[in-house]
């Protein structure tokens, strides 16, 4: 099985061939990878060298000028680097484009915190009107980057290192189990950690690969059936995503555990992936502690 | 386009007093007003009725602070009813103190943060060059302390390598840059392989063949020299 990234690589040469409408802007990151694409396409494969400004804002260009803009590179520097050029160059231009990270909040265990980014998803939120994919799966990536071409929205879309064993192409919240004493929401990667926290346990477990824009009618279905308790699971900074449960949940008493990245400390471990995962208690084991003990209070 | 009823370039310091009600910011006094004259009266093919158009040149306003000659100039050309320049930065109003392409028509980008003009107009010079349209100008404008900002000269970099013929820079120089420009502004783009030209940015004749001269092969960057910012 190919990862999340080879998948992107290899879908988005595939819509290069297939749409003369798309173009893709790169600094240096995968540009070995589509250098085939590039000589066959050398006017919609743009290599602007290490000038993350300059790729986003290229990006904008190009989207005013009626392409479809792919634009990527690892998350730290698409999103926190050039946050204003998405900002003001995508958003308040009004114009459309696809930006796709690979790299996640701590794929990159032993590069330090150069380049981990567990806020960037945060950083979109703060811009209305984006979707958010966060796959679990290559084939969710596919399928989500697949989508994300037609049309003029706003999309990011975050790949990972991190993946679940199966694919799940649902639209908003899928429901994967079924329970009566709370809500486990699941976004992305985490989702085969949590099946195996929560197994044994009597809740409703929900799962997206697109968390914005938040299904917050599902999310409401499922707690009005199960019971107003609600545990978010989210693979970058915890609660990320909490202010929309609240607003879910308006009128209705619950109460909210939002597990994810740490935000009260930078982790400074090197290691790799599961050493990373102990850290932020996203563990299989350590989510199942924290589901349990919030179910129980 | 010219129209016995456009209130033409003598027109344009009533046009600034109606948004001032000062005149003395009279046209002389604004740094862009004739830069922008050369460029909609004698340059650019865009109008009222091509601004929709994909083949119509583009002009980005990168410096978007201090828009009043752009409006007054976007109301002489005929994409601004004069009546709603009287109202501009009130709430009734789709002028404000920078310009926003949702609601000025005939304006391409909303600026005012500074540094985004150029990077965004290399991509729009690329983008209508992979779409095949070979045809139209994109044409930014920045000031020389603007040009501070890190992200126009990851653009000059890259589109003077890209060798962007359909891109045009025009630098206005009021000398108001920090820490200056050592050689001249001009240097800074010709290094990267941009032809250039340093004209009068009040000589309407010197800035027209600045701007229409060929420039086979190159991006073209028109340093504008008026007065030093007072």
């Amino acid at each position: 099985m190919s990862s999340m990234r080879e998948a992107f690589l290899s879908t988005t040469e595939e819509v290069l061939d297939a749409d003369p409408d798309v173009a893709v802007v790169l600094a240096d990151i995968s540009a070995a990878q589509l250098a085939g694409a590039a000589q066959r396409h050398p006017d919609r494969v743009i290599n602007v060298g290490i000038r993350e400004q300059l790729l986003v804002s290229t990006g904008a260009g190009l989207a005013l000028a009626g392409l479809r803009p792919i634009v990527h590179t690892f998350p730290s520097f698409l999103v926190e680097r050039a946050f204003e050029q998405i900002k003001l160059d995508f958003s308040h231009q009004e114009v459309g484009g696809v930006l796709v990270s690979y790299g996640a909040s701590y794929d990159m265990t032993t590069a330090g915190r150069t380049h981990q980014s567990p806020g960037d998803v945060a950083l979109i939120d703060s811009l209305p009107g984006w979707t958010v994919h966060v796959p679990g799966h290559p084939d969710e990536a596919r399928r989500l980057l697949l989508e994300s071409i037609p049309g003029d929205g706003r999309i990011y879309l975050r790949l990972s290192a991190q993946e679940n064993a199966s694919p799940h192409l649902g639209v908003g919240f899928t429901r994967l189990r079924t329970g009566s004493r709370g809500v486990v929401v699941a976004v992305g990667p985490v989702l085969d950690r949590v099946l195996r926290a929560t197994a044994g346990l009597d809740v409703t477990v929900l799962y997206a690969s697109t968390i914005r824009p938040f299904d917050a009618a599902g999310l409401r279905a499922a707690a009005l059936a199960a019971a107003p308790e609600v545990v978010l699971v989210e693979p970058y900074l915890a609660g990320t995503s909490a202010h929309w449960v609240a607003e879910a949940l308006s009128d209705v008493p619950h109460r909210l555990r939002s597990l994810g990245v740490r935000r009260d400390t930078e982790v400074r471990t090197y290691g790799g992936i599961a050493d990373h995962d102990l850290a932020h208690g996203l563990d299989a084991g350590s989510l199942a502690l924290s589901i349990k003990d919030f179910l129980q209070g | 386009m010219t129209t016995a009823t456009e209130p033409g370039y003598a027109g344009l310091p009533r046009l600034i007093s109606l948004m001032t009600g000062d005149d003395k910011h009279s046209a002389a006094a604004e740094s862009t007003v004739d830069v922008l004259w050369v460029l909609y009266d004698r340059v650019l093919d865009v109008t009222p009725e091509n601004f929709r158009e994909p083949d119509r040149d583009r002009f980005l306003l990168s410096k978007g602070h201090g828009p009043m000659a752009y409006y007054a100039v976007l109301t002489a050309k005929g994409f601004l009813a004069e009546a709603e320049l009287a109202t501009w930065s009130d709430p009734v109003s789709r002028l404000g103190h920078h310009p926003d392409r949702r609601r000025v028509p005939g304006v391409e980008i909303s600026s005012g943060s500074l540094g985004h003009g150029l990077p965004i107009a290399f991509g729009t010079a690329l983008g209508l060059r992979a779409r095949g349209l070979t045809g139209p100008k994109v044409v930014t404008l920045v000031g020389d302390a603007e040009l501070d900002e890190g992200s126009n000269h990851e653009a000059i970099v890259v589109a003077g390598r890209a060798g962007l013929e359909n891109l045009t820079a025009v630098v206005i120089d009021n000398q108001s840059s920090t820490r200056g420009w050592p050689g001249g502004i001009a240097r800074r783009f010709a290094v990267e392989g941009w032809e250039t030209r340093t004209v009068s940015g009040r000589d309407h004749d010197a800035l027209h063949d600045a701007f229409t001269a060929a420039h086979p092969g190159r991006p073209l960057a028109v340093v504008a020299v008026v007065e030093p910012k007072g």
